[in-house]
């Protein structure tokens, strides 16, 4: 019964076509099915925000989409984004930060910041966390992932980087 | 962890979707926004045959003013919803219960029909809805229907929703002149169900109050309407004699059950400790 579904979904900017078990998450297809393993798995359910992906420039949980609900639209993951340089001042002030340690969160904290700073460009610390809130992270704790948010929406746009 | 081995289906068109629910009965799910549906398979809790696919059925989202009455579609999301001008003009309830919703990347996928035909009682827009008193538009291959949200939710994620049946849209009337509206949650945590929330709204003429609603979430099977407390509001002066009578009224109103986190008698505090500051809220 579980007949595979043709699907045609633009990763990264490049546009590719496959056939794909229905009940397969879009985070195990990207991890999987393609090699990018940049987006993390963890709760599965759609609690901690590891496989935060953009499915049509909007970030969604990659373990609560099916990878065939991507069929006709655009999937950008954190390696896409890296490589454009969309990202590098963010991940520049997560470095400075020190708002990484083991880095499992991180791809996810990058998409879900990424996100707030092109929506909220004014946010307040208080707004930070709370665009923040559905991304957990078991290491470094939050103080130092918001300051380096904090630090990215606080400087003047330097031209070129976004 | 994985959901098991399910078919899958993405019609073009509604008669496909009702000819889908025909043939497969209750061993499909209508799968919209998924954010509900995808962790419940997730965890192994369900495990239909199918998954029938609305994300490509024209005419499903949207949010459009026609007359007195905001129509939503049933596919519409909550960031559309939280977002929408339309919404904070003529529905403010809901534009104030959205950021509640889950979280940002949650609520760019999830559907407003898709958390009234889950109907978990801890959700938002089950307690708007009968508080806003909207109509569920209901469709099936034998054509339309509405449902007032008061008669929609029956029991613990169980709705009026029949075999072969699904939701297109929600009609929510136009908010009037002088109607106040306060939506409260108390969590633990930002994003998380709330222990108890409540959808309030009232029309406000000098500080007294009529056409009160005071609808809970989190506090039984169903959104729950506080009828007594709503009683004890209804023509009153807001003072803090309204306010206590209310909170006096919530005692016999609500009859919570514990979950793992909170006592009843907790969530009965806690209910207690909204309806006044609603009360506060929609005077102020």
């Amino acid at each position: 019964m579980e007949d595979r579904v043709e699907a045609t979904i633009t990763v990264n900017g490049t546009r590719l076509t496959r056939r794909i078990e229905p009940r397969m998450h879009l985070i195990d297809f990207l991890r999987e099915e393609l090699g990018l393993t940049g987006s993390h798995v963890s709760c599965e359910h759609g609690v901690c925000g590891a496989c935060t992906v953009r499915v049509d420039g909007e970030i969604r949980r990659g373990c609560l989409t099916l990878a065939v609900q991507a069929d006709g639209r655009t999937v950008d993951t954190v390696e896409g984004l890296s490589d454009s340089g969309e990202l590098a001042v963010l991940q520049q002030a997560f470095h400075e930060r020190n708002a990484l340690q083991c880095g499992y969160c991180t791809p996810g904290m990058l998409l879900t910041a990424q996100a707030l700073i092109k929506e909220h460009p004014e946010a307040t610390r208080e707004e930070i966390r709370e665009f923040m809130s559905g991304n957990l992270c078991r290491c470094t704790g939050y103080q130092a992932i918001i300051d380096a948010i904090e630090t990215v929406l606080r400087t003047p746009r330097t031209e070129g980087v976004r | 962890m994985k959901p098991s081995a399910f078919a899958y289906a993405r019609p073009r068109a509604l008669e496909e979707a009702f000819a889908l629910l025909d043939k497969h009965g209750e061993n499909a799910k209508l799968l919209a926004g998924g954010q509900s549906l995808l962790a419940s398979l997730n965890m192994r809790l369900a495990a239909p045959e199918i998954l029938v696919d609305i994300g490509a059925i024209p005419g499903l989202d949207g949010i459009a003013v026609r007359g007195q009455t905001l129509v939503i579609g049933a596919r519409t999301t909550h960031r559309a919803i939280e977002r929408s001008e339309a919404v904070a003009k003529h529905a403010p309830l809901l534009a104030q219960a959205a950021p509640h919703i889950a979280h940002v990347a949650i609520r760019n996928a999830g559907t407003l029909g898709g958390s009234l035909a889950m109907a978990d009682p801890a959700a938002e827009w089950p307690a708007c809805c009968v508080a806003l008193q909207a109509t569920i538009v209901v469709t099936s291959k034998k054509g339309e229907r509405r449902v007032a949200a008061t008669d929609f939710f029956k029991d613990l994620y169980t709705t009026a929703l029949g075999a072969g049946e699904l939701i297109t849209a929600v009609e929510i009337p136009c908010v009037e002149k002088g109607e106040r509206h306060a939506f409260l949650e108390l969590v633990r945590r930002r994003g998380d169900y709330a222990i108890v929330g409540l959808a309030a709204r009232a029309r406000l003429k000098g500080k007294t109050l009529s056409g009160v609603q005071l609808v809970y979430l989190g506090v039984g099977v169903t959104p729950v309407q506080a009828k007594g407390a709503m009683a004890a509001l209804e023509g009153k002066t807001a003072d803090d004699a309204a306010i206590r009578a209310a909170q006096d009224a919530i005692a016999r109103d609500l009859e919570p059950n514990a979950d793992i986190y909170t006592s009843a008698e907790a969530k009965r505090h806690l209910a207690r400790v909204l309806v006044a500051r609603a009360v506060a809220a929609l005077v102020g």
